[in-house]
């Protein structure tokens, strides 16, 4: 078990020096990859397959426990409209939140990156929200959403529109579940804007010679040298959309009549409001493999538009480095 | 000034994010009489300092602070270690199973975390590490995969040739982690630095799951309680918030230009 005490990994490192010379030693990359081969076994794996285990018994959190096989997973789709409810839910919140996310954070780098004065100011304004912590977010949101004296109502009366009272009206709290969750991009713009930093601007000024306008520079440089952090936002915002939690705990609770219901929070109080640890288990298990397979799925089509540049030589998206 | 339509965008978008939260500032700083007035009242029309300190020694704050001023600290270097020596090993070796281990790290981002959440506390509890500040900070020290693939996409674009050259002058591998890579990827490191601050200064599940006296309490359990406090008003809440984002809002002020500056310098000059 994991007496050990962490800080053994410097240790590790520090064992790597008499080891060997230049690129031998077959055990050195696996002494590098030590620190989260341990971490995976123990904090992940080992309790990963505890959850399977307890996903195949009736796992009262006091009381008997008894094996029933597939009985949750069958009980899942056959018998609990509250499962397909909140699935549909997050699938729905998916698709709205993850191409909107990106799009946000990659359209404010790219304002940003129009070397204007001020940056910084700018850059600290879109990034503030992502500093305030959850709970306090919350709070903010169940303010501004309010449908007497919030001010989001507030702006939109001053362009004469009436503004819905969003967390209490079931076609309005999804989306303003996606809004709020929109504000705190500011880690993802982030890395677009490092991103961003890093492609050369001599590729531009060739390509400007060339005659190449705005936008055929975006989208012949831009995206192709972005493509790798793309791939990387892609991926964290559809597993982030599919882990939103937090928000809906603390501003709605799932209402109105079930329309914010994540999944995650479906899970949540299986395990917490109503104790069923197996089943809880078993929703996470299926969770666990949507997000696999869309994920797998994102990464088998990045052969075809990620360009991984490691050595620069010509501005044509060449064939993905192997390494 | 053709840049005008840029300027124009930069000031609508950082209204959108700002407005929000100066209101939050400005509710920390109204009397009750003015809360509930529609439309807003952006101004208090007196400033009532007071609800600061007020709102802060409600609750023992101070205590709250220090705890996660603890957990952030040390969760933040056991990030920075660890995950910056697992990528170089994604990044520069090929070694057997290297492609599958990396599907694994991706694979673990995607663990719902509700999934190992119930066997993990039970781990720290044969452990007995519940009620302390252990489990929010001991699991960093082995890595967490968003921050190792971050990092491994950074060590990609250094191009290879700089290590091929410090390899011929004979330096190791570690040498040329040390010297070559982890220089270069400076700006990435704080970048992982500011993330990590972040999500431990906000994290608000792993202390509600892990913590079960006040005295171990963090700052945001300490906010949420307000939530649960019979007649606590808003003002108050706005003005924990508030306080509570001081130091994260420092943090990044220091860092930003080390996050944007920099990052292109990654030995790729045409």
């Amino acid at each position: 078990m994991a007496q050990t005490y962490p800080r053994h990994s410097g240790e590790q490192t520090a064992s790597l020096k008499p080891a060997r010379k230049r690129s031998g030693g077959r055990a050195v990359p696996y002494l590098f990859l030590f620190p989260w081969i341990f971490g995976f076994l123990v904090f992940t794996l080992g309790p990963l397959l505890f959850s399977l285990i307890i996903s195949f018994f009736d796992w009262p959190i006091v009381g008997q426990v008894h094996f029933i096989g597939f009985g949750n997973y069958a009980a899942m789709f056959t018998d609990d409209p509250l499962f397909w409810k909140s699935f549909g839910v997050t699938i729905k919140f998916a698709a709205l939140f993850v191409p909107l996310n990106i799009a946000v954070a990659l359209g404010l780098a790219l304002l940003l990156n129009q070397n204007t004065r001020g940056t910084a100011f700018f850059r600290t304004a879109f990034y503030l929200p992502s500093v305030i912590s959850g709970v306090a977010l919350a709070m903010i949101w169940s303010w501004v959403y309010s449908g007497d004296y919030g001010i989001l109502n507030y702006f939109l009366s001053l362009v004469g529109v009436q503004g819905p009272d969003w967390l209490n009206d079931k076609h309005w709290s999804l989306a303003a579940m996606v809004i709020a969750s929109l504000w705190g991009q500011g880690s993802m713009m982030l890395i677009f804007l490092a991103g961003l930093k890093g492609i050369p601007k001599d590729i531009y000024e060739s390509a400007s010679i060339d005659g190449a306008g705005k936008l055929r520079q975006f989208a012949s440089i831009t995206i192709p040298m972005l493509s790798p952090t793309i791939l990387f936002n892609l991926i964290t915002s559809i597993i982030a959309a599919f882990q939103q939690l937090t928000l809906a705990l603390l501003l709605t609770g799932g209402g109105p009549l079930k329309s914010t219901y994540f999944y995650a929070m479906y899970m949540y109080e299986n395990a917490f409001k109503y104790f069923k640890m197996g089943y809880s288990a078993a929703n996470a298990w299926f969770m666990f493999l949507i997000v696999l397979v869309l994920t797998l799925a994102v990464f088998k089509t990045s052969e075809a538009w990620v360009f991984y540049e490691g050595e620069m030589k010509r501005k044509t998206p060449g064939r993905r480095r192997a390494s | 000034m053709k840049k005008l339509p840029v300027y124009a965008m930069l000031f609508l978008c950082s209204l959108l994010f700002i407005a929000p939260l100066f209101w939050a500032v400005t509710t920390a700083l109204k009397s009750q009489t003015e809360l509930y007035l529609f439309p807003p009242k952006w101004i208090p029309s007196v400033w009532k300092f007071g609800n600061f300190a007020e709102a802060w020694t409600s609750q023992p704050f101070n205590l709250f602070l220090k705890n996660t001023l603890a957990v952030t600290a040390l969760s933040t270097l056991g990030q920075l270690v660890s995950c910056a020596l697992v990528a170089y090993g994604f990044a520069r070796f090929t070694f057997k199973g290297r492609d599958f281990l990396f599907l694994v790290v991706l694979a673990t981002m995607m663990i719902p975390w509700e999934v190992t959440m119930i066997p993990q506390y039970m781990e720290f509890n044969y452990l007995g590490w519940i009620n302390t500040l252990k489990p929010l900070i001991v699991p960093s020290w082995f890595g967490s995969a968003y921050f190792i693939f971050l990092l491994r996409q950074f060590i990609l674009t250094i191009p290879r040739e700089l290590d091929e050259a410090a390899t011929i002058d004979g330096a190791s591998k570690l040498g040329i982690f040390r010297k070559i890579i982890v220089p270069l990827m400076g700006p990435s490191l704080i970048l992982v630095a500011v993330f990590q601050m972040m999500n431990c200064w906000n994290d608000y599940l792993g202390p509600l799951i892990f913590l079960n006296d006040q005295s171990q309490y963090t700052l945001t359990l300490g906010l949420a309680q307000f939530k649960g406090m019979y007649g606590v008003d808003m003002q108050s809440i706005m003005a924990v918030t508030c306080l509570i984002s001081i130091l994260p809002l420092v943090v990044f002020f220091l860092a930003q230009r080390y996050i944007v500056g920099g990052i292109a310098g990654t030995g790729i000059k045409g």
